[in-house]
């Protein structure tokens, strides 16, 4: 599903690169941690995954395409395929919850029929059921995210990327976010997590992959945080 | 692709920047709007040209008793043998079309009917006006030559090529004309840079919205049509209002200065030049929006 192949990425005007020489395998349906200190290449290796950004060498592959190959035209079509979740949860503060998740419908052009009948279920899906019509500042953070989530998921991609999902959140609240998350990957979904919280990490026994300076250290699978943190 | 969501946007965007939408609009209005008058006085010049150069004259004029004219001088009026003479020379001359002679009278009446200025009308008598040859040539590109030619003749006072009369008013509305290019050129100039400036600013208010549509795969197209559409509406409204100023302008100038204009502006080429004033605004705004969404909107 994601295929990243001798993978180098080094930001102008820094001599350091963001991930060096990275390869790793993601298949369909899998559920992997992404963990590493700051500035160890996170957030750089998801960017690139959505082809915010471009590696200086390597080949990325995702979801079967080959994206040095994909024309800038395309990308919309390649970034439908991919959900995305973030530590600010990123919602329009002027729309409500049922708002905030149909927008992402409504920007790809799917039918209104189609939106009134999808949206609701995937409120559900995340555990907002009776929250539609409340606008973001009234919700807490955990449930914020949770919006966040069901506008990710609301058009069934491929993959779901989530950056620090848990950042904002009190471990009490993480417990249910990564609930909706293994919900998510229940349903076929592969979910990539970078993530700080050893916590979390430890308690889901899923693939770890850890980064330090770019460089992949640890590859395991039914992996813990580690020991440094 | 849903029509009222981006009409939703575009409305939203312009109501945000409303001082900025204004300074937009009222930019292009005056810009086009001199730019359309560069273009109706241009329609004018060559219309009063045409009309014109169809009628110019040589004018002969002869001497009278007190003309102050170099070869007039100590030799009183031209004799009736200088008259048949010079006659007979203009007419021999190849470029020459026709002659026509103008006695005092006739010039006197002509002048009683042309002049205002009532001071001159009342102490001009009909001896004072000279009599004269109206030379219609060929080709009035040869005047200059022809009036050289008969300027040294006995009992010639002067030699007027009307084309040079008229050359002065077509050189004053040519700089007028070139005024009113070079000011629209400004102002077009300072619309396209509000234009970049109002995008960067919609570009700014709209960042979430835009971060996100980029983030659930909305097309470029999609995110960028309702700048573009806030740059089509602004120059649109000033398209419209400089249309309005033009009408006004034909109106209330072209149409009181006619009584001096044989040749009359008409209605389809102010028409013209409205639709025309028009789509280069609403081509200009739009390409504005467009270069300038590209450095501010990354898609």
């Amino acid at each position: 599903m994601i295929h990243f192949d001798n993978v180098t990425k080094v930001y102008t005007n820094q001599n350091r690169p963001a991930l060096d020489h990275v390869s790793v395998d993601v298949d369909k349906g899998e559920f992997v941690f992404l963990v590493g200190p700051s500035g160890s290449g996170k957030s750089t290796f998801l960017r690139l995954v959505l082809k915010e950004e471009r590696p200086n060498s390597g080949s990325i592959h995702v979801a079967g395409k080959d994206l040095s190959k994909l024309s800038n035209f395309k990308v919309p079509h390649l970034r439908r395929r991919i959900g995305c979740v973030f530590q600010d949860f990123r919602l329009l503060p002027n729309k409500n919850v049922y708002e905030n998740v149909a927008f992402a419908l409504e920007v790809i052009g799917k039918p209104r029929r189609f939106i009134r009948k999808v949206v609701p279920e995937v409120i559900e899906l995340v555990g907002l059921e009776g929250k539609a019509h409340r606008m973001p500042e009234e919700l807490s953070g955990g449930e914020q995210q949770r919006v966040a989530m069901a506008r990710a998921f609301v058009n069934r991609p491929m993959i779901l990327l989530a950056d620090e999902p848990t950042g904002n959140i009190d471990p009490a609240t993480s417990i249910g976010i990564m609930k909706v998350l293994d919900r998510i990957n229940r349903t076929g979904t592969t979910v990539l997590m970078a993530t700080h919280d050893a916590a979390i990490v430890d308690s889901m026994r899923k693939r770890v992959v850890e980064l330090e300076d770019g460089k992949i250290v640890r590859d395991q699978s039914r992996g813990v945080y580690g020991q440094a943190y | 692709m849903r029509a009222n969501f981006i009409f939703s946007e575009v409305w939203i965007g312009l109501r945000r920047n409303l001082t900025m939408t204004i300074a937009v609009i009222v930019t292009v209005a005056v810009g086009m709007a001199l730019l359309g008058v560069g273009m109706m006085i241009n329609s004018q010049v060559s219309k009063l040209t045409g009309f014109w150069t169809d009628k110019v004259e040589l004018s002969v004029y002869l001497c009278t008793k007190n003309a102050p004219f170099e070869p007039c001088k100590n030799k009183g009026t031209v004799t009736q043998e200088e008259k048949a003479s010079l006659k007979q020379t203009i007419e021999a001359l190849p470029d020459v079309e026709r002659v026509q002679f103008e006695n005092q009278a006739e010039a006197y009446k002509h002048f009683q009917e042309t002049e205002s200025n009532r001071t001159l009308l009342s102490v001009t008598k009909a001896e004072d006006m000279p009599e004269s040859f109206r030379v219609k040539l060929k080709d009035p590109d040869k005047a200059e030559a022809v009036a050289a030619s008969l300027k040294g003749q006995p009992g010639v006072s002067n030699v007027v090529n009307e084309r040079d009369l008229l050359e002065s008013v077509f050189g004053f509305m040519d700089k007028l004309r070139y005024m009113a290019l070079g000011i629209a050129a400004l102002m077009l100039f300072a619309a396209i840079l509000l234009i970049g400036n109002t995008v960067r600013l919609s570009a700014y208010n709209r960042r979430r919205e835009t971060g996100i549509m980029r983030l659930v795969g909305a097309s470029n197209i999609y995110i960028q049509l309702p700048f573009v559409m806030e740059g089509l509406i602004a120059g649109l409204i000033g398209g419209v209002l400089s249309g309005v100023i033009l009408i006004i302008v034909k109106v209330f100038i072209f149409e009181s200065i006619q009584t001096y204009m044989a040749a009359p502006l008409g209605w389809d080429t102010v028409a013209g030049v409205i639709t025309a004033t028009m789509a280069i605004g609403v081509l200009i705004c739009v390409l504005a929006s467009f270069v300038t969404l590209r450095r501010y909107l990354r898609v």
